[in-house]
């Protein structure tokens, strides 16, 4: 069964269209991702689903429920907000009771959902305290503790996790996502950080000036990107994206970048037929930097294939060496292994992974193979 | 050696200049600061010694220990200024504050015109106390004011004499300052709500708070520190009120409406017993420092409970 579907929907404010006809199905139990850069759409597509905004046109149904019509509080929906939220007047018990209060939920039974809450949260000792008193990750876990006691359909998360510092935000992420294994809740959430969405979704929907560009599985959004937005979107750094020629000889098809150079770079493509039409024409070639490593990698495969490009800047991180290098003239991000440092100025050997290359489209963007 | 005694001398030089620069920014405030401590700390320190003495029509040295403060404390109209001053101290401020947070409330909801509402509910407050109490005291005249137009419409047996009837001529004065008062209220309540996070509201909503609910359990608990200010600020004004008062009734009818600045102007100026006056003065500030020293040790209390968090 879909928890949620969402069915041409649009929003406009005066003259500016935010969503434009976005179509969703979630089934139950799935972990879905909004992702996208601000501004996208995606924060006002969830405040829509937790019907805490209106659309202009289209349907929001809930469990097989159409709920435009129907107001937050009935909507069977639980919602962690970025800012946290926490009633700062009340205790951590009491921001936990609060909807279940204004439920009339029979006392004892609050107190049986909190109990459970706080020992899956592990914020027993916290119940007594208000939220001033908290750290910014219990104050995190109290929010996540108020949608939980509900038990929803649906759980909505809007940014959670920004205004946590790096490492606690790592932690967290683990955490819903053991909870979201543990519970099998059906989540929707709403983030601007890609790892994010890579890390927990089972599925990702890329969002872009207020249009759905992807929606599928993290794997195959990283590796076979709908289109151009989301090969430089997903992924740090980003996919490579450059010019190339494509063309064709008796052993198949041969991607050129820097057609014409002296220091041209040919590449034999295999299994990329879908690409035959473009032969002769310019597409834009996608390469990720993991794809490109230092010449003595060998990617499983057929015979190697080692390039010789001169290395612009080098950016040690310590797990990993990120180089700048130029490929057929074109800038590249290479990640290579910690031991090697190559000199910035000189040409250095570098393998590539064609078989992960991406082909697009120049005039619509869209992937070709 | 000519570039370390050149690095001596530096640190020297851009600091003269500093000073040089930062002097009308010194003198504007330090001097205006000078001047009114002076006044403030001198003229109180004056007023309390004054207090001790026999003065009457001129001040003059001596000693009467507390002679002057038993008998104002002894008058009758300094005991009727005083529970005057309960009356109307705890009425204006429980009203001012209740009818400001409804309008505050009410210009929450998002409605059309809310600049010019607000600017109107603030505007009293623009306006001098005299005038207050003029414009007042001709409204609430029963001969020329609201009464005779109520009577003019047809409704004769319409009575609204507040005025000039002694039991009631206090709550003349509480409407006055009521009137004058609430937008500023209003203005600092209006602040607060706005001040509330937007998503603390959507979370309420859906928990499945009602809009009373809303207020009455999330966003009017985040306003009592703004209610301490606004109760403190208006019972400043309550204490010290005199012109509004010496416009609207003159403390009358009789000594009905008598205010302790009132006293304080009466025995000074009219009686020719500075001394008393002066006594009434010092008990005037003490009623003040029991209001604000309380305030300013609950401010402090806040801001240290603020560092450590």
């Amino acid at each position: 069964m879909a928890a949620l579907s969402i069915r041409t929907l649009s929003k406009r404010y005066a003259n500016l269209e935010v969503l434009k006809g976005i179509d969703l199905d979630i089934e139950s139990g799935e972990f879905t991702v909004l992702v996208g850069p601000s501004g996208c759409g995606k924060s006002t597509l969830l405040n829509i689903v937790a019907g805490l905004d209106r659309p202009s046109e289209g349907t929001v149904e809930i469990g097989g429920r159409v709920v435009n019509d129907i107001p937050p509080k009935d909507r069977d929906i639980a919602m962690v907000f970025q800012s946290y939220a926490l009633y700062p007047s009340m205790t951590v018990r009491q921001n936990i009771t609060f909807g279940m209060e204004c439920r009339h939920v029979p006392k004892a039974e609050q107190e049986k959902a909190l109990t459970n809450v706080a020992r899956l949260l592990q914020i027993e000792p916290l119940l007594d305290r208000k939220p001033s008193q908290l750290s910014g990750g219990q104050r995190q876990r109290v929010a996540m503790g108020r949608a939980l006691v509900r038990d929803p359909l649906l759980f909505l998360f809007d940014e959670p996790l920004s205004n946590l510092d790096a490492k606690l935000r790592v932690e967290m992420r683990m955490e819903i996502k053991r909870l979201h294994q543990r519970i099998g809740a059906t989540i929707v959430y709403v983030t601007h950080d890609q790892i994010e969405a890579m890390t927990m979704a089972t599925r990702i929907a890329v969002m872009h000036r207020g249009v759905v560009q992807q929606f599928a599985d993290p794997d195959t959004v990283y590796r076979y990107p709908a289109n151009l937005f989301v090969a430089r979107f997903m992924g740090s750094p980003p996919m490579n994206t450059m010019p190339a020629r494509l063309e064709a000889d008796a052993s198949g098809l041969v991607a050129v970048i820097g057609a014409g150079r002296p220091d041209e770079v040919r590449l034999r493509l295999q299994g990329y037929d879908a690409a035959a039409p473009f032969v002769g024409r310019e597409v834009v070639f996608g390469i990720r930097p993991e794809c490109i490593a230092e010449g003595s990698r060998v990617f499983s495969g057929d015979a190697p294939i080692v390039v010789n490009a001169p290395v612009e800047m080098v950016e040690p991180t310590g797990a990993e060496t990120i180089v700048l290098l130029r490929l057929g003239g074109e800038s590249a991000l290479a990640r290579i292994t910690p031991d090697i440092r190559p000199t910035p100025g000189t040409p250095a050997a570098f393998a590539l992974d064609t078989r992960r290359i991406c082909l697009f489209n120049p005039e619509t963007e869209r992937l070709i193979a | 050696m000519t570039s370390a005694v050149s690095t001596a001398t530096q640190p020297g030089r851009p600091a003269t200049s500093e000073m040089v620069r930062r002097l009308p920014e010194y003198l504007t405030i330090w001097l205006p600061l000078l001047v009114s401590a002076a006044h403030l700390v001198s003229f109180s320190l004056w007023t309390i010694w004054i207090s001790f003495t026999p003065s009457t029509l001129v001040p003059v040295s001596g000693w009467v220990g507390l002679r002057n403060y038993t008998a104002v404390l002894a008058s009758r109209n300094w005991q009727i200024a005083f529970d005057n001053l309960l009356l109307f101290g705890s009425a204006f401020v429980l009203l001012s504050l209740v009818t400001g947070l409804m309008l505050a409330i009410l210009l929450d909801q998002r409605i059309r015109g809310e600049n010019v509402l607000r600017t109107i509910f603030l505007y009293p407050l623009a306006v001098s106390f005299v005038v207050t109490g003029t414009v007042w005291s001709w409204l609430l005249n029963p001969g020329i004011g609201i009464q005779k137009l109520v009577h003019d419409l047809g409704w004769t047996s319409f009575r609204f004499d507040w005025l000039v009837d002694r039991d009631m001529a206090i709550w003349t004065i509480v409407i006055a300052a009521v009137w004058q008062s609430s937008g500023f209220a209003m203005a600092l309540f209006l602040a607060g709500l706005r001040s509330v996070d937007a998503d603390i509201i959507k979370a309420a909503q859906i928990d499945g708070a009602g809009p009373i609910r809303i207020y009455r359990r999330v966003i009017l608990p985040t306003l009592w520190p703004i209610t301490i200010t606004v109760v403190v600020v208006q019972l400043q004004f309550a204490i010290s009120a005199f012109d509004l008062v010496r416009a609207l009734t003159n403390g009358g009818p009789g000594i009905a409406t008598q205010l302790p600045a009132l006293v304080v102007y009466d025995l000074m100026f009219q009686r020719g017993q500075l001394g008393r006056g002066a006594a009434a003065a010092v008990l005037m500030l003490l009623i003040l420092l029991a209001v604000l020293l309380p305030y300013a040790a609950w401010r402090y209390v806040q801001r240290r409970r603020s560092n450590h968090a």
